[in-house]
This record gives C-alpha cells, structure tokens and sequence, in this order.
C-alpha cells in the first residue's frame, strides 16, 4: 500500500489522528508496558479501564501496564476528555494498538525460534513454541518494533478470548488516596515552590481603579505582585502568606462596576433574548395532526455550578523562556495552544502536563487557573508558582451549566397514543472550552483582564448527532409528527461552558416529564406508555429490567407522602442507555430514598465503574434536581461558597441499586453521563406520584413544593 | 519562635505564625497531603483530621491551638504497616470516584467509630453532615462504613 493510500484508510479511535504505535505503546526491557494514553482521569476510572484493555490485548499481567501521565510533549492529541467518549476514542485506539504490537511481537519470536506463527502461544509476555523453547517480550523489544504506522489489521481479542475486560477490576488509583498519598495536582510540590492568589474581580463588568501595591509587596513573605490591567496577583513564600496578602488585597482595591446581569435568576429571561434559529428535527406536521387532546407544558433549569469539591489548581514554573504547567486540564493540548497564545510564545515554548484534580464534571477552573500560574511564574523567573483558586474564586467564576427553558407540545388520539410532538429549547451554547485557534481571542479567564485584553472565546455548541444545547432534544421514541427547533441564545450574561451532559439533563428532564403528562393525560402507566412507542430493543430492555428491579407496579399510585417515578434517554441518542426509577418521600422537604437504573453501555470495560459512574450521576443529579441554582443580582454572582450553594449532604443521600446490562460482542457506548438526564425527570414524576403535582422548574425546592401545593 | 505539634504520634518543631491554619502547616511543612483543601471555610470536611480523639477541620484549627493536642491525620491510621479496617473497606467496596472527599471522610468515620462502634444508620449519616462528596459516591461510602463498623467490632 501507497503513503497516500495508507494515509487516507480510517484508523479506529483516536489512531485515526495519531497514527503511530509508538505514539501510544512501549515495551520495556523491565518487563513492564507503558501505554501513553491522551485521556486523562477524572474520577470516571478511565486510566484503569485503559489498563485493563491494554493488558488484555498484550496478553500481559495486568501489573505490567503503566499509564503515563498525559503531556504534550509525548502524549497522543486525544483533544478533550469529555463527552464520555475516552472508551470509544482512546479504549479503542489503545486496543487495536495493543493486537497489533502482539503480532509484530509474535512474528520476531517466530523468526528468532525459527518457527511458524501457528506454533506459537503467549501467557504474560512469555512466546512459547510448541517444541518447548521460548523467548520474552522484554528481550524482543526495542525502539524499532513499534516505530510504525498502524494498520489495525491486528483482530482485538473476541468476548471468549476475554478475562480482563468486562471485569470489575479494581480502580488502580483508590489505595493511594485512601492511604493520603500525594495523589492529585494540589499535592504537587517542587524544590523552591513558592505560592501565588490571584485577586479576582468583584463581578464580570469590574475594572480596576487603584490598588496600592507597595502595600502588598511589604506584606511577610510577599516575593512579587503582579499587576496587569485589571489582572492582579501575589506570590508568596509560604501559602499562607499569599492568602493573607489575598485578604488585603481584597480590602484595598478599588473597582469600577457595572450592571452586566440579568434582572432575574429565572431561566425565563432567555425568551426575551435573540435567538438563532433551527429547526434540528421535522417528521410530518405537527400541528394539522388530527388528535383528541393537545397539551403544552414549560420547563426550566437554573445555572447550575460544577462545584468541583477542589477548587482548581495549577503549578507552574518560567525559565530559559519555556514555560511548564502542571494542570488538571480535561484537554493539555488546547490549553497549550491557549496559554502560548496569551503568554506571547511559540507553542514549543510551552510544556502542558496533566496531573489529575478533583472531579471536574466538565469545564471548570482548571484551564483559567493554569493560565494564573504561568503569569505568576513568569513574574519569579526560574522557581516554580502553585497558584490554588479560593472556594469563592470557584463558585464566582467558573463557567457554569447554562440556564434553559424548554417548551413542549403534544397531541394524543382517541387511544392514547401520542400522533404530534414539538420541542423547542432556549439556551446560550453549551461549550467554551479554549480551543487555542489564537486571533486575539482565549478562552482562559485572566486573558480578559490583561492591560491588552484578550476577547473571551464565544460559547461553541458541539454539533449534532452528539449535539450541545441540543443535545438529546430529539426524541428516541417514534411519533409519526414532530418538531424538535433549537433557539440558540447569542448574548452570554453569565459565564457559561459544558456541564455533565450539557443539554442533555434540561432536554431529557422536559421530554421524560412530558411523557409521563402525557401518559397521565391518557390513562396510561408511565413504562406502557413509553414502551409504546419505543421500538429500539435496547432502550426497551432497560426500561423493563429497571422496572422489573425497583418492584414497578402498573398504574400505581402514591399515597400522598411517598411515589415512584420513572426517567429514560439514550444520551446523545448514540451512546449509553439509561433508565432510572426513583422514589420520594414528601415531608417538610422532598427527600429521594431510594433509586434504582439500568444501564446498556454496550461492551462494559469495567462493569463496577459504570455501576460507580451510574450511581455517582444519579446522586448528583438528585443533588441538582432538588437543590441547586447559581445565585446573583444584576451585578455580582451572589454564589460564594457552600452555605450559598448547599449540596446532597450525607443525610439526605438515597440508597442506589445499578444493573448493568453488559452487551460484550457490541461496541462499548460512553456511559459517564447517562443518568443526568433521566435521574431529573424521574423525581418530577415521582412527586406526581406522590403529590399530584407537576413541578416543572428545578430545583424543587420546599418553596416550590408548598406554592405547586397551594395553586 | 517554634511550636511543637504531635502529629500522628511524633512531635514536630513548626517555625510558622501562630494563627496559621493546621492544615496548611500539615500539609507544607510536614509534607502530610492528606488532609485536602476544600474551601478553608470549614463548610466542606475535605481537611478533617483527628485532634484529641474528636473530628475538626484542620484548615478552621490555629497553629497555637492544636499545639500540645494529639493530632491524626489519614497517613497515622495504618498500624505496623497494616491498612486501618475503614481503609481496607473503602478499597473492598471500591468507594471513590475522583476520591478527594475521601480521606476526611474516613478521619470523620474513624472518629466516630472511636466513640461509638456500633453506630446506627443515622448516626453514620450524621457524622458526615460536614463531609461533602460532590462526585455522589454516597451510598458506597455508607456501605463501606458499615463494612468497617463491623470488622472492627469483630477484632477483626
């Protein structure tokens, strides 16, 4: 085959765009693997499903596999760990790699024990030929083996040849983090660290107007304050010399501010705003389908924060004109390309590696804080900075999930059966990750402070299938009319990027409590009626082993305190299906007891991570659900630390039962976000249930409840 | 201008002010990166350590006050190189996700267990009204206290 026609052929994964074996395999004469993998961990347990795939494929002992720290200086260009895509971008990149290094490695033995392919057989690295000799992997192996282009010619190992994966190995990371060992990027220390705060300002629209900085730079232990246009920073040698000089800081400076926000937190503000419009899905037509009842329904969601339990944290050091970065960053590469951009130098100069951080669930902190540490190392030239973002610098400026209204409209026949179907969604973009394209523009947040600022990039949506406000706006069930119209929302008042499943939980929580008005409008069970019309066997089979595990009884009722509700999506209608029952009980708050999903991920890696992500998103979402909305007036975001923005607390949490449905001949489905959609609708339907109310705005909070009560 | 800490059963000379939060002094000065920042606010229990056999949050704890105290941090609960039973059992029922939360919230549950080694549900629950899990890893860490809770009271 030709460069040209080799260069052309589709290469599964991420070894379409990183085509070399060595980019991502190494043997090494110790006896040990090290796969150079571009997703990183996130608390989802990718490393360890990665180790698992490697290990499997390698026939090796799974102890054998190292995963290297991703960095930009030799990691493969995975993009951005997000989307639940690592299995089917990087698991399968890592599992064709993997075979195919088994046959270069089996045809070296074959050549050096003089004997034909089908004699041999390999157990942990060992080649044995049928006569009795054999020869290692370790001594095979040197610079040359992989130094090649993959073919991906190599057949990945069929279900019955499997023992690692679809297994519940455990996570290879949780004894050093029950032990306290330094785990994460906020434990990284190097010899002459010294620690940076930066002084954030009091709202989006405030400038700087004068800050005595001599004041500062003769507080204890101050080494540096930088100051550049309305960006303002300390360096310190001991962290809590930096946080005292933060205090001062915020007590001296003055700010010019201005009214940027909206002049309520109600989601509805954003049917007033100017939209871009585009009908996503059209089937027949909607409104001249004759129907028997017609109903329409509202529904919202407030901005909602990550909330990261860490705020974000980066480690940066200057010198002989390279920078390095230390980040919990979900994308090194496009950081990198951000920071060389901002900071002025080549991207040569700039060295990105990850180092993991505490859950993330989408854009956080974590790009903005690696851009503090680089501006302050650059200040102290040569000793390294650790800057670590305050819980207020977190909750005030992360970019959170955006607010969304969705309204729906149905038609049912004289059977119940539903004949038109509209969706129409109002939401800014769903994504303003930087993405390094230069131009004046970051996506890093001092970037826009700077003296010579920078434009904060514009709010991208991921386009369909996969989608981003729109993401899981199309209904999976089947109506012989519909229209699902995207109103994409341009100005941006709040700073808004990629939350856990993006549009997916406002879109799913619409259409999910939708369809159980709809089934109440027609007399129908909740699961009847969706199974009804839902012909994809998948999606079927976990709404019945749902239903069948929490005990589903047709057309039960609550019993005025206590009911059940159920939530179903197949998230980006391509990846995981997910079905979720939950059961609340109404007292003075909304409580949920108890929770029950089932989840078809198609091949599971790791049965017990989709179990541990499944019930982690569930916990979460309920914790969203009943909880959660970002708080703030027309000029400052009033969110400012957990007394503002209470969580699920231990009390409150329900117990959660999984059931994976594990598919092993079919291809593994992103599965991190699957529940965050379902788990919202299911407790609207369950204090339906309960209550005989329809709460449409989340949270649900006790306000909402008694006030649904009363009208 | 020292002060002495016993941490995990050793004693430290510290040469930092005295209104310095413990947990920054635990974690740069004697190097211990298990008690974890949360929010320095005391609201989230991610530093939650041991002082005199009750949980505190180290980062809501002066220098000058947890001097002549006895201190445990998460690195001083393994004994003769043998993982503490609430350790074992967060490994056996694979209760983490990032795991950031999880070091306090064991120093939480040990607390408690030293007091009280056959906690009801509630009780568990409520010992962890301080500690957040943001990543929802709730119901395994329950179950995985209740695991402990009862090989400890085995002798186990």
């Amino acid at each position: 085959m030709t460069d040209r026609q080799s260069a052309a052929r589709r290469l599964p994964g991420s070894l379409d765009t990183n085509r070399r074996l060595d980019r991502w395999l190494r043997i090494n004469r110790d006896g040990t693997v090290t796969a150079f993998p571009g997703k990183v961990e996130i608390g989802q347990g990718i490393l360890t499903a990665l180790a698992q795939i490697v290990a499997e494929e390698l026939d090796v002992a799974l102890e054998r596999v190292r995963l290297a720290p991703t960095d930009t200086s030799y990691s493969p260009d995975e993009g951005v760990t997000s989307g639940s895509r690592s299995i089917q971008e990087g698991g399968v990149a890592l599992r064709h790699a993997a075979a195919e290094a088994r046959e270069l490695l089996l045809a070296r033995a074959a050549a050096k024990l003089g004997v034909s392919l089908e004699q041999l057989s390999v157990a942990d690295g060992v080649i044995t030929a049928r006569g009795g000799a054999s020869v290692t992997y370790w001594e095979l192996a040197d610079e040359s083996l992989l130094a090649r282009e993959a073919s991906a010619d190599a057949a990945p190992k069929p279900p019955s040849q499997r023992s690692l994966v679809g297994t519940a190995v455990p996570r290879r990371d949780i004894p050093a983090k029950v032990t306290g060992a330094p785990s994460y990027v906020q434990d990284l220390e190097l010899p002459g660290m010294l620690h940076g705060r930066v002084l954030r300002p009091p709202s989006y629209g405030a400038r700087l107007a004068g800050l005595d900085e001599p004041e500062l730079r003769a507080l204890p232990g101050v080494v540096a304050v930088v100051r550049d246009g309305s960006f303002v920073g300390v360096v310190a040698e001991r962290e809590e010399q930096a946080v005292r000089a933060l205090a001062r800081a915020r007590r001296i400076a003055r700010w010019e501010e201005s009214e940027t926000l909206p002049a309520t937190t109600d989601p509805r503000f954003l049917l007033g705003e100017q939209t871009e419009d585009e009908v996503i899905s059209r089937k027949g037509d909607p409104a001249a389908a004759p129907a028997a009842k017609r109903l329409e329904a509202e529904y919202t969601r407030p901005y909602i924060a990550h909330a990261s339990l860490a705020p974000s944290c980066a480690v940066a050091i200057f010198e002989a004109g390279r920078y390095t970065v230390w980040t919990h960053s979900q994308g090194v590469f496009p950081l990198r390309r951000d920071l060389a951009h901002v900071l002025g130098v080549e991207e040569e100069r700039v060295a990105v590696i990850h180092a993991e951080g505490a859950g993330c669930y989408g854009h956080n902190g974590a790009d903005d804080v690696a851009l503090d540490a680089a501006l302050l190392a650059r200040a102290v030239a040569g000793r390294p900075v650790r800057v670590q973002w305050m819980r207020e610098d977190e909750f005030m400026w992360e970019p959170y999930g955006p607010a969304m209204v969705v309204r729906m409209s149905g038609a049912l026949d004289a059977q119940g059966n539903i004949v038109a179907w509209t969706h129409d969604l109002w939401s800014n973009g769903h994504s303003t990750r930087p993405s390094g394209r230069g131009g004046g523009v970051a996506g890093t947040l001092a970037a826009r402070h700077l003296e010579r600022p920078f434009t904060p990039q514009a709010t991208g949506n991921p386009p369909l299938p996969g989608g981003g406000s729109h993401r899981n706006a199309i209904p999976l069930y089947e109506f012989p009319n519909q229209r699902v119209t995207n109103h994409l929302v341009k100005r941006t008042p709040l700073r808004v990027s990629a939350l856990r499943s993006l549009g997916g939980n406002a879109n799913v929580f619409a259409i999910e409590s939708f369809m159980d008005e709809l089934a109440h409008a027609a007399g129908a069970d909740p699961v009847e009626f969706r199974l009804r019309h839902l012909r994809d066997p998948r999606a079927r089979a976990v709404i019945e082993t749902v239903a069948r595990q929490a005990g589903w009884r047709a057309g039960e009722k609550g019993d005025g305190v206590r009911g059940r509700g159920i939530g179903f999506a197949r998230y980006k209608n391509l990846a995981c299906y997910v079905a979720v029952i939950v059961e609340v009980e109404a007292g003075n708050e909304i409580t949920v007891r108890r929770a029950w999903a089932a989840i078809d991920a198609g091949m599971a890696v790791n049965p017990d991570g989709l179990k541990n992500q499944t019930e982690g998103g569930i916990i979460q979402t309920v914790s969203w659900t009943l909880k959660e909305a970002v708080r703030y007036d027309r000029t400052r975001i009033l969110t400012r630390s957990w007394d503002d923005y209470p969580i699920l607390a231990f009390p409150e949490a329900p117990e959660v039962e999984v059931t994976v449905i594990d598919r092993p001949e079919e291809p593994p489905l992103g599965a991190g976000e699957g529940a965050q959609g379902p788990t919202a609708a299911a407790i609207a339907n369950a204090i339906h249930n309960a209550l005989g109310v329809r709460l449409r705005d989340m949270p649900f909070t006790r306000e909402k409840v008694v006030a649904a009560l009363a009208g | 201008m020292g002060i002495t800490l016993e941490v995990n059963g050793r004693k430290h000379e510290v040469a930092a002010e005295p209104e310095t939060p413990l947990l920054y002094v635990l974690r740069n000065d004697l190097k211990l990166k298990g008690a974890r920042f949360g929010c320095g606010l005391g609201q989230c229990g991610a530093c939650t350590v041991i002082v005199d056999g009750r949980a505190v949050p180290s980062c809501d704890l002066p220098l000058s006050a947890a001097a002549g105290k006895r201190i445990t941090t998460i690195e001083g609960l393994a004994a003769d190189g043998k993982l503490h039973p609430l350790q074992q059992a967060f490994i056996a029922e694979q209760a983490a996700q990032c795991g950031y939360c999880v070091s306090g919230i064991i120093m939480s549950a040990a607390a408690l267990l030293g007091s009280n080694p056959d906690p009801t549900e509630e009780e568990i629950r409520a010992a962890l009204k301080g500690n957040l899990c943001r990543c929802g890893t709730h119901h395994r860490i329950l179950r995985a206290i209740r695991r402990a809770a009862g090989e400890m009271r085995k002798g186990t």
